[in-house]
């Protein structure tokens, strides 16, 4: 058996979320032409608690997309291959200030794809990110603008973000990786 | 609806990963789920289809031949536009001005092309089982069927799937008629066994001369799985959740396979009445292309239960979705 | 002269006169002769513990090619692949190019197959000049020449009232007509038996009743004419009961059936040897096997089953190979566009013997309907073909009858590597062919 540790509980994360809520309408000064966009699988539950903390404090409703990257992906051929799933946009983008919103932020590489997907959609007016863990070990010039925890890991850990609609449990864990596989 | 399946579906299918395939040479090898995942793939790319920049770069490097041995457009342009909108190169290689009219053989021809580097052959030719011919003479190159003789058209099957379930939902203990040519059709052999697949029931129907002979004197094995076989179409169709009419060949009745289109036309075109007998808002689809007020009443063909325009767009995004599929993902291959 | 040959503790079967013994078989002067009390010191003593001897086997159906398309197969390596079959003498079918329709050419082939070897070669004449199914060739020139019979076999006599003249012409000149019974207006492809596998891999079929209705034309059109109809390559269950009627009621019916239609079923065009049961499974790769493509078709069960109950009882005179040699390119196409054939004159034995192991024949019987069959075909001057009476032709085969043996094709002598038992394993195996008294083939350790 893997070696688990929680990193953060069920209550830890919706604080987080709603910290994160707060910042980005205190950061883009309100909810004009705010959207939030959740990159597939679990970065899209966590833009709707985000959108639903919104939602609490603000009375009003932010657009929430899913964005599927695997389409555009720089691994396809060298690892397994991941299944495609629909790209779902509510509102159009162009204009817009998007919040991408993923589970964890690592070498980049995701963010890069969700960024290629997300200009083909159309052009925004400004591009946010936000993550609730920050791992470290970034290949690419990119950062996030609203972080939930950073956590330091090595090569050989991997950072499990749980959400109910999926994995029927809501945390985080930083898991041993059982056996060394190139990333 | 349609999200809340598509997500359920996928969660089943991640469960169990489809294996590695390299070729696709008809619907008999596919399983419910490797099916189910490969339409809910087509879900994404027809949202691909629908936006002002229809491309993505998921295929950027790789090389898609085309080798239409038999007229047809529409097939040839729907696996392109799908090669392209992924952004792989596509080379067309048609019947006429090819080598294939020289004398060269198909396995020449072939060994050529995969010496040439390219990934992927999709191949339509007027003789059955050509595909697996190149299949086991090529190593490096895998093989699409766009349509081999009368034997199967894989690709033709799962967007009639995509759209059955689109209209119709889940296809399970679902009951479709398949009306016409079935003898000479590559559509109704494949169609069944995507059905078969998905546990609905398929009635075939149409003129005694133009079902498979041992499907009407059942004894020696069936060629095809679970279907029945009903010449009367106002019976056949009593019930049915879709309906396929299949193209009927004018060449038919100068072989003696019809006494007249005339006839064909009384007794087996989908006419109002007989649509009416079907379920409310049965599907009605074609493969195209049609002949005008043969196969369907015109006034139906183009009336609300018709998709066969919908079949068009679901073709580009079923062959997406497979040439993803075959065009991505490493490692895995050594398994076989 | 060659040595004389002395084969020693063999069972010896000779079809004529019904023996079934252990013993010797000496032969000297390329005929069976008395065993001396000592033998010559320089005979060739084999030792036959284990094996069997019997006359050679005799091929009523084989496709040398020569002249015309020695790609496939020419009458020198034909005939070494004749004799590492353990035949000793084949017909030659008319179907080259030239046809075999003039004395000319059965006097080149003759004379090819002298300089090729001892194996004996004879030939069948073309019923229609050009084998175009219009005007008769002249039939007794042929027969001076030595033709044994006439066929346009590859396509059948083109229509009723040809095939009525042809049995009435040949009939007087004591000769057989053979024919590839095909009704064309039948048949929708070919190669491929309709039924339910053909429906699965959607190719046209060739339907038994194609086949049924030339040999009920034939049979009827007999017993206007009177002479000799002999029915190449009966393939169905429905051709054999007409075969058996007819016999019944006294005419000169004879008939033949391939090796390959004893023992292989329409399942072989799924291309998994037949060994899957059937059409149920997914196609696998090797669909579509175009080694399996032969005219007529490999048909159903209960024909096969029929065909080797027709065999056993006699109705089907001889077992004849319709070896049929290709090219690599001629099969390598997809189904439709390949060559029907199976090279087959190296399998027959070994393929044969399934049967003797499964109870359906026993082996003088299958011996028999190797050599007195279709010497009897042939007619009266050529009985002494399978005997082993002294004073008749040294032609011989050595067998063992359990030795194992994978197909290797590559080691085939026939230049057609076309058949679909590449890589089976047979059991009952050709370990020596003697021809007129001369070694035409010795396997390889013996």
């Amino acid at each position: 058996m893997a070696e688990e540790r929680l990193i953060l509980t069920s209550d830890e994360m919706r604080r987080a979320l709603t910290r994160i809520a707060h910042e980005i309408v205190e950061s883009n000064k309100g909810l004009e032409g705010l959207m939030l966009v959740g990159v597939r699988r679990r970065g899209v539950p966590l833009a709707r608690r985000i959108a639903d903390a919104i939602a609490s404090f603000e009375n009003a409703s932010v657009p929430v997309g899913a964005l599927d990257i695997n389409l555009y992906r720089d691994d396809l051929t060298s690892r397994p291959q991941p299944l495609v799933r629909p790209t779902e946009m509510p509102v159009g983008i162009e204009g817009k200030a998007v919040v991408l919103v993923d589970d964890v932020l690592f070498t980049g590489r995701t963010v890069r794809s969700a960024l290629d997907a997300l200009m083909d959609l159309g052009r925004p007016r400004i591009v946010q990110l936000a993550v609730l863990v920050d791992r470290g070990h970034h290949e690419f010039p990119i950062r996030a603008d609203f972080v939930g925890k950073n956590v330091p890991t090595s090569l050989d850990e991997i950072v499990e973000v749980r959400v109910t609609e999926i994995d029927g449990t809501e945390e985080v864990a930083l898991v041993e990786r059982v056996k060394a596989a190139p990333a | 609806m349609m999200a809340h399946a598509t997500e359920q579906s996928t969660v089943a299918a991640q469960t169990e990963t489809p294996p590695r395939r390299r070729h696709v040479l008809d619907l008999d090898d596919f399983s419910r789920n490797e099916i189910t995942a490969l339409l809910d793939s087509a879900e994404a790319m027809h949202e691909l289809l629908s936006r002002s920049i229809k491309k993505a770069p998921s295929l950027r490097g790789k090389v898609v031949l085309t080798l239409f041995l038999e007229p047809s457009t529409r097939t040839r342009v729907s696996f392109e536009q799908a090669g392209k909108m992924l952004s792989a190169d596509v080379i067309n290689i048609s019947g006429s001005g090819s080598s294939a009219e020289k004398g060269e053989s198909l396995l020449n021809t072939a060994l050529t092309l995969q010496a040439m580097h390219a990934d992927l052959i999709v191949i339509r030719s007027p003789h059955s089982g050509a595909p697996y011919f190149l299949a086991r003479n090529l190593q490096r190159m895998g093989v699409v069927n766009a349509g081999d003789g009368r034997h199967a058209h894989p690709t033709q099957a799962l967007l009639d799937l995509m759209t059955m379930r689109h209209h119709v939902g889940g296809l399970e203990g679902k009951r479709v008629v398949i009306v016409g040519d079935v003898l000479h059709s590559r559509v109704a052999r494949s169609d069944v066994f995507g059905l078969h697949a998905l546990g609905a029931s398929v009635v075939l129907c149409g003129p005694p001369t133009l079902i498979p002979l041992d499907l009407l004197h059942k004894g020696e094995g069936d060629s095809l799985p679970d279907v029945s076989v009903e010449h009367d179409l106002d019976r056949a169709i009593e019930d049915a959740d879709a309906v396929i009419a299949l193209r009927i060949q004018q060449e038919r009745q100068g072989a003696g396979m019809l006494p007249s289109m005339r006839e064909y036309t009384r007794r087996w075109q989908v006419t109002e009445a007989r649509y009416r007998r079907a379920k409310p808002g049965a599907l009605l689809m074609h493969p195209g292309p049609m002949n005008e007020g043969v196969e369907i009443a015109s006034s139906l063909a183009h009336g609300p239960g018709s998709q066969i325009e919908e079949q068009v767009t679901n073709g580009v995004a079923v062959r997406m979705a497979l040439l993803y599929q075959l065009l991505t993902g490493g490692q895995e291959e050594a398994a076989e | 002269m060659s040595r004389p040959i002395l084969i020693t503790g063999a069972r010896v079967i000779d079809p004529v006169s019904g023996s079934d013994r252990t013993g010797d078989l000496f032969m000297r002067d390329g005929v069976i002769a008395d065993a001396p009390d000592a033998t010559p010191g320089d005979a060739l003593v084999v030792d036959g513990k284990g094996l069997v001897a019997a006359p050679g086997f005799i091929d009523l159906h084989t496709h040398l090619r020569e002249p015309g398309f020695e790609d496939k197969e020419s009458i020198e390596t034909g005939t070494a692949a004749a004799a590492a079959g353990g035949f000793t003498t084949v017909c030659a079918m008319p179907n080259t190019s030239p046809a075999i329709d003039t004395a000319a050419v059965v006097d080149f082939i003759t004379h090819r197959a002298r300089e090729a070897g001892p194996v004996r070669v004879l030939a069948f004449g073309a019923v229609s000049r050009g084998r175009k199914g219009v005007e008769l060739t002249d039939m007794e020139e042929l027969a001076r020449a030595g033709v044994v019979g006439f066929t346009d076999d590859g396509s059948p006599v083109a229509t009723g009232l040809l095939m009525e003249h042809a049995l009435l012409y040949a009939g007087e000149l004591g000769l057989p007509v053979m024919d590839h019974c095909e009704d064309h207006s039948i048949t929708a492809g070919l190669g491929m038996h309709e039924g339910a596998v053909a429906s699965r891999l959607g190719l046209a079929g060739y339907p038994s009743a194609a086949e049924e209705s030339l040999v009920a034309r034939d049979i009827a059109l007999l017993g206007l004419t009177g002479g000799h109809f002999h029915v190449a390559h009966v393939s169905t269950a429905g051709g054999v009961e007409m075969v058996r009627n007819a016999k019944g009621r006294g005419l000169r019916v004879t008939a033949e059936v391939t090796p390959n239609h004893l023992t292989m079923t329409d399942e072989w065009v799924l291309g998994v040897n037949g060994s899957a049961s059937g059409i149920a499974r997914p196609l696998s790769l090797s669909a579509y096997e175009t080694r399996a493509k032969v005219s007529p078709p490999l048909r159903s069960r209960s024909d096969r089953d029929a065909l080797v109950e027709g065999l056993r009882d006699g109705t089907i005179d001889a077992v004849a190979t319709d070896h049929a040699p290709h090219t690599f390119g001629d099969k390598a196409t997809p189904f439709d566009e390949a060559a029907v054939g199976i090279s087959t004159l190296e399998t027959a034995f070994g393929s044969l013997m399934s049967l003797v192991r499964a109870g359906a024949i026993d082996l003088p019987t299958l011996v028999a309907r190797l050599t007195l069959g279709p010497a009897s075909v042939l007619g009266e001057r050529f009985a002494n073909l399978a005997s082993l009476a002294v004073g008749t032709p040294a032609d011989i085969v050595l067998f063992d009858p359990e030795e194992r043996w994978v197909v290797d094709v590559s080691r085939f002598a026939s230049k057609g590597k076309n058949t679909p038992l590449a890589g089976q394993t047979l059991q009952g195996r050709v370990r020596m062919t003697i021809a007129g008294g001369e070694v035409a083939f010795r396997e390889a350790g013996q």
